[in-house]
């Protein structure tokens, strides 16, 4: 009796064919809009460095339709890249460290910062610093 | 087999990854609602005040370089999985335009 | 719930198929029959050249792996009540090249195990005189998971990167080389180092996760992987700051 043992070829679709691996490319591809959203603010960092006509055309672009759109977008992709990467967190520490609390902690710092970065943020809201 | 070089480009990735989810939510709500909502605004010349800040100047750059870094290395294993090659013309695109971001950031802090 | 299950099931004969075809059986539906014992009807009653590997059917012998309605799960640990008036079909573990029928070929995984060094390696000679390794039971719940392994291979079925890349050491053998650099008892943890942090080694790993959720004996692989990444890169920033590579 002859070997012939078979070859089952891997299909360039494979992330699609089922559901697991389909939240794993989606969750990969948050990745995709954290780039584009950090060039954003790196263009904004240029234009601001360029002078004040350069920040008005960025605020313009952020503003504009197109710029909120792709924004909103990014803002999706940003909270499920967040959700999701607190959520295997657990598995790079040790097997004793209880799971939600290392979750929890995450998502308190998360909370923490954000505030924070809103009331410095805050603090340009009617044109001047208080 | 040897031992990989891979920490270098996975430290960064790893710390990104921790970056961008912390801090990127909320500059998104800034920029992207509340500013096009009028609830806050961002004038120029506070904003360079604010930057001329060292420290600041720090966390801009960290967050920028860290969540473009971050980005770069999961698009690049992304291609791979999408069957479009791990070459160097995929490295070059990916870890390139983190590059590049990353260099304007910083062109652009120095100046500030 | 109907009295009988259809099955179709992977067949696959070098001398007789170009490549592998599909067969149907029905078998009597039993509330507490397993898919095993399903395929050991057919084989009994039905078809006798149906080939199969299997042997404890409690899951702990780690043989009877395959693809069930497309996910890898252990034929002794696959009820046919779970499948009520579906269609079970039973093909060979992904990944792996097919022998025949749902036999396939795992060469590739043995030397992967090998290649990590899955066993004690001493810190230092100690004599006999010395007496046993002492070890707390906090020092082994830090380790225990990962002895859990019975290598039924559905975490490699699982994980797309063992089939982008067939070089990929893949979970089930890292688990294990982290299971032994965790045991307060091995000191190996450089000699495994020129596997488990090659290119080849936890790099491939993308952190799918996939691994983890079809294992039957939550042994946790991912965890391990990425634990390990961690460690691989604290080493490789230590030995980069003290200028010499070990």
């Amino acid at each position: 009796m002859s070997r012939r043992p078979y070859i089952r070829e891997m299909r360039r679709s494979w992330w699609l064919r089922r559901r697991r691996t389909l939240f794993y490319m989606m969750r990969e591809l948050t990745s995709f809009f954290i780039g584009l959203y950090s060039a954003l603010l790196a263009l904004g960092l240029v234009q601001l460095a360029r002078g004040p006509q350069a920040w008005d055309s960025f605020i313009a672009l952020i503003t504009s339709r197109g710029g909120v759109i792709f924004q909103l977008l990014c803002f999706a992709f940003a909270l499920f890249h967040s959700v999701t990467w607190f959520a295997v967190t657990p598995k790079a520490v040790p097997v004793s460290a209880p799971a939600k609390a290392v979750i929890g902690a995450h998502y308190a710092v998360w909370a923490v910062i954000s505030v924070v970065i809103l009331l410095l943020a805050g603090r340009f809201v009617d044109g001047s610093i208080q | 087999m040897a031992r990989s070089n891979k920490p270098i480009l996975w430290l960064p990735f790893a710390a990104g990854g921790l970056v961008s989810a912390l801090i990127i939510p909320v500059l998104i709500a800034i920029t992207g609602v509340l500013l096009p909502l009028g609830l806050i605004h961002l004038p120029y010349a506070k904003l360079v005040a604010t930057v001329h800040n060292p420290i600041v100047k720090v966390i801009f750059f960290g967050v920028i370089a860290f969540s473009a870094w971050h980005a770069a290395h999961r698009m690049r294993t992304a291609a791979h999985d999408l069957g479009l090659g791990g070459g160097i013309f995929v490295k070059t695109i990916c870890y390139g335009s983190a590059i590049l971001v990353i260099f304007a950031a910083t062109i652009a802090l120095l100046l500030l | 719930m109907s009295d009988t299950v259809l099955l179709s099931i992977t067949r696959y004969d070098p001398e007789k198929h170009s490549k592998p075809v599909f067969q149907s059986y029905t078998v009597p539906y039993h509330e507490d029959w397993v898919v095993l014992d399903a395929l050991n009807y057919i084989k009994d009653n039905l078809d006798g050249t149906l080939t199969f590997r299997w042997s404890c059917h409690m899951a702990v012998c780690g043989s009877c792996g395959m693809m069930i309605n497309g996910e890898p799960k252990l034929l002794c640990n696959a009820f046919l009540r779970d499948y009520q008036d579906k269609t079970i079909k039973v093909e060979p573990l992904d990944g792996f090249p097919i022998e025949r029928d749902l036999v396939v070929v795992i060469d590739s995984f043995m030397g992967k195990l090998a290649s990590v060094k899955p066993y004690l390696i001493a810190k230092e000679e100690r004599a006999l005189s010395e007496g046993e390794y002492l070890q707390t039971p906090a020092q082994l719940a830090v380790f225990k998971p990962y002895t859990q392994c019975i290598n039924c291979l559905l975490c490699y079925a699982a994980c797309p990167q063992t089939k982008l890349n067939e070089d990929f050491i893949g979970p089930a053998a890292l688990a294990l080389a982290h299971r032994y650099n965790l045991d307060t008892r091995d000191g190996g943890k450089n000699a495994r180092a020129e596997t488990v942090t090659s290119n080849e080694g936890i790099w491939e790993c993308t952190f799918v996760g996939a691994c983890s959720k079809v294992c039957p004996k939550h042994v946790d692989p991912a965890a391990a992987i990425q634990q390990t990444k961690i460690s691989a890169s604290v080493d490789w920033f230590k030995s980069l700051l003290q200028g010499s590579r070990s």
